[in-house]
């Protein structure tokens, strides 16, 4: 990309068009309107938020007023247990929807790859789970968990794979992955949709050749494929650890938060200390906590899809 | 049978990728045309003896504070929302879009970056902050109110992908235009604009989508049916005592609707959009 735009800019004619200041003047002109709108519904709030996280904003106790205490509220927080407890949470929803995304996504692209009859319809079924609204994935998963009239416990009764109905959401560590099979059910497609468009890039020739050399078909996906779909692979894991970072719908929905805090991921602790016990200055420094690492992620990935994609 | 088998493991596999994405939404489907004494029937009653449209009719006519006609009102003012959004984002984000991939100026390269830290931002961080603004320009709990922070959102993404959209089209195209005397706005509004039609389509699409489906930022910015959005009201199913799992379901059909007919009218341009705005840079 910026190799292209510098190619383009240093073509003769673009040179001298980029001088003239009436160019200018008209390129910040188009940019004026949406950054106005960026600038003050997204920029001056942050900074905002972080006026606020360095003080104490009790909407419950107003007799406190507004004090300034530093980094008081980023202490507080990152000595607190239960902030820790939230974050090992959310890196374990995080790691093993993923995980499971990408593999059962991959898997799913190749098939479609393949030709058979039908494939075409498949390949718009795919859609349905990514185009659903994602509260709607919630509560259709929280139906089918439904303890004493849920599909799920009727289906493995009735096939005689359980013997009584179970409370699917009613335990911590059963509801964490409750919770994580209806993610991984709404976000599978996406991971499908992005490698499907990278396999179809793949010149056939490059498989025939596999063949020739008498590669099996296990073979030639580990060694022409998957190497061929990292960059694709990379950028699917930015996008989705990202995304998995802020989950919060779906818990909101399906558990909110509990049983016993057993799927408090970060984004619903935020949500709870700013909105719930209305702590709005630790509300916005774990925001602002949330926002770094974020950010510390997205530098780590630049670098990772800047070498990826440079060959 | 050396070909045989193979060819029956693909289909095998083909159908059971079908199942498992089909399941769950037509069980919803399913629970929604069901009488209520049948959902709550052990074990389930997998086809309903008697399939009825009762619950959608409700929805679409019944009157007053109903929690059915509540219901019907988050549909349209989530429909008012994402409309609005879409066109807002796509006009002013077209203009952007074309300076960012075709001029250049101090800081060009950087502010397209700036734009896109905005979009990994955690929704709450901007939510706490607004939160007492929106209240105080009288914006809190109202359609307006949303559209504006939805359109700040959703914003840099609809720069995103419009800019890798122009960034295809060969520059050659508006420069012949300009030779024969266009100015720049007539050689993107007569030249660019009309060619980028498919990446237009998909970028609105990708508007009206995000702001059908937010949920956050609505869940605390309103709170009366007159700004409630549809997964709002659909979160509201869930959290009562009694919960009537059948409207539950009907609503959950409807709101599904919508997103689901766009993405299968319109999957050329969503895949495509979905490959140049997520894969390419």
């Amino acid at each position: 990309m910026t190799t292209a735009s510098t190619v383009r800019h240093s073509s003769p004619q673009r040179t001298q068009m980029s001088h003239s200041r009436q160019e200018r003047f008209l390129a910040w002109l188009l940019i004026a309107p949406a950054f106005l709108v960026v600038f003050a519904l997204i920029f001056i709030p942050i900074v905002r938020a972080l006026w606020m996280s360095l003080h104490v904003i009790d909407l419950k106790r107003p007799a406190l007023g507004q004090p300034f205490v530093g980094l008081g509220n980023y202490a507080d927080i990152l000595q607190d247990g239960s902030f820790w407890a939230s974050v090992g949470r959310t890196a374990y929803f995080m790691g093993l929807s993923i995980a499971l995304e990408v593999v059962l996504g991959v898997a799913v692209a190749v098939l479609l790859n393949q030709s058979f009859k039908g494939r075409g319809l498949l390949r718009a079924l795919v859609l349905i789970p990514w185009a659903l609204p994602i509260t709607i994935d919630a509560i259709m998963w929280k139906w089918i968990y439904n303890p004493s009239y849920g599909a799920l416990n009727s289906l493995l009764y009735q096939s005689g794979l359980i013997s009584s109905y179970r409370t699917w959401l009613s335990d911590p560590i059963s509801a964490m992955h409750m919770v994580i099979v209806a993610d991984v059910w709404k976000t599978t497609p996406l991971v499908i949709l992005l490698t499907l468009a990278a396999l179809q890039t793949i010149p056939p020739a490059l498989y025939e050749a596999a063949r020739v050399d008498g590669a099996s078909a296990w073979r030639s996906f580990w060694s022409v494929t998957l190497p061929l779909l990292r960059p694709t692979l990379t950028i699917i894991l930015v996008i989705r650890t990202m995304d998995a970072f802020k989950v919060f719908d779906i818990i909101y929905i399906m558990t909110s938060g509990g049983p016993s805090d057993g799927t408090k991921v970060i984004a619903y602790y935020t949500y709870l200390e700013a909105f719930s016990f209305l702590r709005q200055g630790r509300g916005a420094a774990l925001a602002w906590l949330m926002t770094l690492f974020i950010g510390v992620m997205a530098f780590f990935y630049i670098r990772l899809v800047n070498r990826e994609t440079e060959y | 049978m050396r070909r045989l088998l193979p060819q029956i493991g693909l289909y095998a596999a083909a159908a059971l990728v079908a199942i498992v994405i089909l399941a769950p939404p037509i069980w919803l489907l399913i629970s929604s045309i069901s009488s209520t004494a049948e959902l709550l029937r052990v074990p389930v009653h997998w086809i309903p003896e008697a399939p009825t449209l009762e619950r959608y009719v409700q929805i679409a006519t019944a009157t007053g504070g109903d929690s059915a006609a509540n219901f019907r009102r988050s549909l349209f003012n989530s429909l008012a929302i994402a409309a609005s959004v879409t066109a807002i984002c796509v006009t002013v984000g077209a203009l952007a879009a074309y300076s960012f991939a075709r001029m250049s100026f101090a800081g060009h390269g950087q502010l397209v970056y700036v734009l896109l830290i905005s979009y990994t931002l955690p929704p709450i961080m901007l939510v706490i902050p607004l939160f007492r603004v929106m209240g105080d320009l009288q914006l809190l709990d109202t359609i307006q109110g949303l559209v504006i922070v939805y359109s700040s959102l959703i914003m840099p993404f609809a720069i995103w992908i419009l800019r890798s959209y122009f960034q295809t089209i060969p520059a050659d195209l508006e420069d012949a235009a300009m030779i024969d005397g266009c100015t720049r706005l007539q050689a993107l509004t007569r030249v660019i604009l009309p060619i980028s039609l498919p990446g237009i389509v998909a970028t609105g699409l990708f508007c009206f989508l995000a702001s059908w489906e937010e949920f956050l930022i609505a869940l605390i910015f309103t709170s009366s049916p007159a700004a409630k959005t549809i997964p709002v009201a659909i979160a509201e199913f869930t959290g009562r005592h009694a919960i009537d799992y059948g409207m539950m379901a009907t609503g959950g059909v409807i709101a599904a609707l919508p997103p689901i007919l766009i993405a299968l009218l319109f999957q050329r341009y969503l895949i495509s959009g979905l490959a140049s705005g997520a894969v390419k840079g």
